[in-house]
């Protein structure tokens, strides 16, 4: 059966494509877990970020991959800005007023970029483009599998910064008690908006290595949205190794999903996971880190 | 791989023609200042030009922008003291009740007929708001036949239908088959899940047997959908004579990557309305993934002067020569004839003038206009073929701008 | 404000809203009238739930597109006449919200987990609805044009009484529910579930109902969708754009008051068309307004249009009180 032929070059297709939804994830998650907010925004700033590694390429000449660091520090002061100046300042802490703000800056983002970009779907191309590694039983694109590597080493940064910095022990202590971090003398105001900025910039970062692989035009980010939301809460919200295995194991599930009900519905796997596990086990598979 | 610094200089221009065009767009946006004099005549611009198909509900509408440009530049409407047209424009928001809401308007700002709306979705909404003002509304792409199947006396469609379309697609399929010695048996069909994708499939699946071609599978996938290295292994593993997709233009994009990336080999691409083939960007973006891929698709007719002139035009913009940019055009110039031969803007008067059209002054590779219950029986789509980082028309013959190269040489694409 | 002012207020508004067909000569303001009092509706819909009940749902395009497909499909495969499509699009949208209602709150989820557990319901209907044959897969149904009362195909005036008597129905329905045992319950569940179940509560039963009337409720406006736009397809039906647009109208006009919803929907239609006219025709800038006149009225209105009243009124109020 062709199926099972192919079975194990699909499922290293899905770890791919589950390490790109990691990526898109590990920042959501960042501020999910500690504001405890549905961030609406999150996938036209990544469609943000996309265009920046875009415009750096094709006007700078900067490659992707180089433009990481720039890209994730001008999406860290993006994020802090918005959280600290316009979701905080707007929200009164509500979470309804914070899903109104949110969808506000992404229904204004998203067509200020149809606005001054147009609706072109633009690509790049890089040298890689069209290498492969052979991995003997299947080949991956190298682009995917720098992606795959990076998120890896995006996770590990990330609960590295949580759990052995003072900056992370600043936002453990927000996000779990915020009155009482607030008494030690914590600046609950600037934590949030660090954690924001933070997520942002890992966004930046998820932007430059999906580039390469995919395309980007101004609705992108609803592409991606819906997963990303799906592998944060299947990984437990606020849970870095959580958001990798989750994106992996969404990758593989819509992969494999879709060799055997067929691609259009692969994407039901998903759904279908995410509604079981809420359900059966509503703190994801790794529980909650931070909060 | 070509120079990088090449490239580089490409894109920036690319980048400045953007901005400029933006700024055309902008400039256009506030119409007839300082002609009060002549009088003017309203016309409904109405795509949608925000949301899921803001693309070419943009390109459509500087399709019928540019028509009007050009009907005034040559005296507008002579039959009624050189009356000018002035664009009404109006977003569909890519949502049909916001494109019958815009209806409204126009019909109430005094538009005498409308151009759009670019999707078969908003086009079944859009007609029947206009229908109930009897404004008459010009389809200008929308390829779903219901269309034109309700009865709508308001409504025409210049533009072919997917049955015609796919009538078309297989009886060039059939020709170059046979030309080339039958080389080909075998299809796998790869289409995207909505309306046209979906149509196409069906009637695929029905008639390529009784052709003598054996359908594989067929594919049908999600839109989005962000992965096509999955289809690429079926793909890999049925090897197929010939694929036959049918996708919106993203995901024709990451379909050929991945086609490339795995170095698929077959004796050909045949899409039908496929969302890359006949894009002059894709071929520039992707120039080996596209080599030699034929497109079934709405296309302008090479050999006539007019055409390369817009198309340089639209060029110079910064912008690509795209079916919706040409459709537009064309029809809102059918339009600026029946106003010229209806000498009024009374509605009745420029439907009827629709009605008996025989408008032959347009761009399209058609027979002759002739409206039967408002669709073009003139109107065909053509088959493209990318041949040396250009798009050749390759049938039908008495257009055609170049020779099918099929099946296609082993060790290219 | 007097019970006597409030009256008259309210009387006039009636008249206002009755007679405004016959005095707009409008086309346009009459199916803008129409789709701002739709979606007044929908917001009073979701507001029994999320409003009264405090449970946030991402996903009441579940409970519209069932509506909607239901009764599209019982007219283009059975025949049935669309008057009939109301009920079963009533039947057929709080049967799905009972459903979701029983495994989402058995399991006891709230909060945000509630929240995406609806969207990925109607995500999963869907992807369903593009790729199962009845619902017209992803070419979408078309409902025959066959105008006149007898086919609940009205016209635009037609069509707005109907759901202004639909609004009319719903303010009543919310005045009932604040000023009944259901209402006050719910509200305890809403405001703190454990203290409201010590007090004999049953919470889960409440919050089941609560969705299953807001999904019928929704349902009947998806009925309506459909018979005016005549044509459904799954992005429409099950999107999450609907979604959104239906949750935005009470929040933004109070969430939890009988006149939110109405106030709500007025104010983002107006907005919306207000982006579009001062904004000029370049594509996306009038939704960029949009979009930052939502950030700034939640910035100055944190609890909503309704909530500026409220708060007015007790400011009258000596404030030691």
């Amino acid at each position: 059966m062709l199926e099972f032929q192919i079975l194990l070059p699909s499922i290293v297709n899905g770890l791919t494509l589950g390490a790109v939804y990691a990526l898109v994830a590990l920042g959501l998650t960042l501020i999910y877990g500690v504001l405890h907010i549905i961030n609406f925004a999150h996938g036209s700033l990544l469609m943000a970020a996309l265009y920046a590694a875009f415009f750096a390429h094709a006007g700078l000449g900067l490659d992707p991959y180089l433009a990481m660091p720039l890209l994730a520090a001008a999406f860290f002061v993006v994020g802090y800005a918005l959280q600290r100046w316009v979701i905080g300042k707007a929200s009164h802490g509500k979470d309804q007023n914070v899903l109104l703000v949110t969808l506000g800056i992404s229904i204004a983002i998203e067509n200020l970029a149809l606005y001054l970009f147009r609706a072109d779907t633009r690509t790049i191309e890089t040298p890689i483009s069209y290498e492969m590694l052979d991995l003997g039983i299947a080949l991956v694109p190298y682009p995917r599998a720098i992606g795959f590597a990076a998120a890896l080493g995006i996770a590990a940064l990330l609960w590295w910064t949580i759990e052995r910095t003072d900056l992370g022990r600043a936002i453990r202590a927000v996000a779990k008690e915020r009155q009482g971090a607030k008494l030690v003398g914590i600046d609950v105001d600037h934590v949030f908006a660090l954690s924001f900025g933070i997520g942002t910039a890992v966004l930046g970062a998820a932007a430059c290595l999906l580039l390469p692989s995919f395309y980007v035009s101004p609705s992108v980010g609803n592409v991606f949205v819906l997963v990303a939301f799906t592998v944060v809460v299947l990984g437990g919200m606020g849970s870095f190794t959580g958001a990798l295995v989750g994106g992996l194991a969404i990758g593989v599930t819509e992969s494999v999903g879709g060799l055997f009900l067929g691609q259009q519905l692969g994407q039901l796997g998903i759904f279908v996971i995410f509604i079981a596990l809420l359900l059966f086990r509503p703190t994801g598979l790794f529980g909650s880190r931070l909060a | 791989m070509t120079n990088a610094n090449d490239k580089r200089t490409v894109h920036k221009l690319d980048r400045r023609a953007v901005l400029a065009g933006a700024a055309a767009i902008g400039a256009l946006a506030a119409p007839g200042i300082g002609r009060a004099q002549t009088p003017t005549i309203k016309v409904g611009v109405l795509h949608p030009v925000t949301g899921a198909l803001a693309f070419s509900g943009g390109q459509a509408r500087q399709g019928a922008v540019l028509a009007i440009e050009d009907i005034n530049a040559r005296g507008g409407i002579r039959s009624m003291g050189g009356a000018r047209l002035e664009a009404l424009l109006a977003d569909a928001q890519s949502r049909p009740d916001v494109g019958a809401a815009e209806v409204d308007k126009l019909n109430e700002a005094g538009a005498v007929a409308i151009v759009g709306p670019f999707a078969s979705g908003i086009a079944l909404a859009t007609t029947q708001a206009a229908a109930r003002h009897n404004l008459p509304h010009i389809v200008d792409v929308g390829v779903v036949d219901q269309i034109v199947t309700r009865g709508l006396s308001n409504t025409f469609r210049f533009g072919p239908g997917l049955a015609t379309i796919v009538d078309t697609a297989l009886e060039n399929l059939v020709r170059i088959n046979d030309q080339a010695g039958k080389p080909t048996k075998t299809v796998m069909i790869v289409h995207e899940e909505s309306a046209f994708g979906s149509g196409m499939a069906t009637t695929l699946n029905q008639r390529l047997p009784q052709l003598g071609f054996e359908v594989m599978e067929t594919i049908r996938h999600a839109n989005p959908t962000r992965d096509f290295s999955n289809i690429v292994l079926r793909i890999q593993a049925r090897k197929p004579d010939l694929i036959i997709p049918s996708n919106y233009y993203d995901e024709y994009v990451l379909f050929a990557r991945a086609l490339q990336q795995n170095r698929v080999q077959t004796k050909g691409i045949y899409s039908i309305l496929g969302g890359g083939a006949s894009s002059y960007r894709f071929v520039k973006e992707f120039p080996q993934a596209a080599d030699l891929v034929m497109d079934c698709n709405h296309w302008f007719d090479p050999r006539k002067a007019a055409s390369l002139a817009l198309k340089n035009r639209i060029e110079a913009q910064g912008l690509y020569f795209t079916y919706e940019v040409f459709l537009a055009y064309s029809c809102m110039l059918l339009l600026a004839d029946a106003i010229e031969r209806a000498r009024s803007t009374d509605k009745a008067a420029v439907t009827a003038a629709l009605a008996s059209s025989t408008f032959s002054d347009h761009i399209m590779p058609y027979g002759p206009t002739r409206f039967v219950n408002g669709q073009n029986q003139g109107a065909r789509p053509v088959v493209t073929q990318v041949q040396q980082r250009d798009i050749k028309l390759i049938f039908p013959v008495e257009f055609a701008s170049g020779n099918p190269v099929f099946p296609r040489p082993v060790g290219r694409g | 404000m007097s019970a006597w002012l409030q009256r008259a207020l309210l009387g006039a508004s009636l008249l206002a809203a009755l007679a405004f067909p016959l005095v707009a000569e409008s086309g346009f303001w009459i199916k803008f009238a129409f789709t701002t009092l739709l979606f007044a509706y929908l917001g009073q819909a979701w507001n029994i739930l999320g409003g009264y009940g405090g449970q946030f749902s991402f996903g009441h395009a579940l409970f519209f597109g069932t509506g909607a497909y239901a009764a599209a499909i019982a007219q283009t495969a059975f025949g049935l006449n669309p008057w009939l499509g109301l009920p079963l699009g009533a039947l057929a949208g709080g049967a799905v919200g009972w459903a979701a209602g029983y495994l989402s709150f058995r399991y006891g989820l709230r909060g945000s987990y509630f929240a995406l557990v609806t969207l990925a319901f109607a995500e999963v209907f869907r992807i369903l609805a593009n790729a199962v044959p009845f619902t017209g897969a992803g070419v979408g149904l078309f409902v025959p044009l066959q105008p006149g009362w007898a086919q609940l195909q009205p016209g635009p005036i037609g069509f707005y009484y109907i759901v202004l008597a639909l609004v009319f129905a719903s303010l009543w329905f919310a005045w009932r529910i604040e000023n009944s045992r259901f209402g006050a319950q719910l509200m305890a569940v809403r405001e703190n579930e454990a203290a409201a179940a010590a007090l004999g509560v049953d919470a889960y039963a409440l919050k089941v109902r609560a969705i299953a009337l807001s999904g019928a409720m929704t349902g009947v406006g998806g009925v309506l969708y459909v018979q005016f736009y005549l044509y459904i397809d799954p992005s429409l039906a099950y999107g999450p754009g609907i979604s959104v647009e239906i949750l935005l109208v009470p929040i933004i006009g109070g969430l939890g008051t009988i006149f939110g919803p109405l106030i709500g929907s007025i104010v983002l239609h107006a907005a919306s068309e207000l982006a579009r006219r001062i904004m000029g025709d370049a594509p996306g800038i009038h939704l960029v307004f949009y979009g930052v006149l939502l950030v700034v009225m939640v910035r100055f209105l944190p609890d909503g249009l309704a909530g500026l009243l409220r708060r007015k009124r007790k400011a009258e109020v000596p404030r030691n009180a």
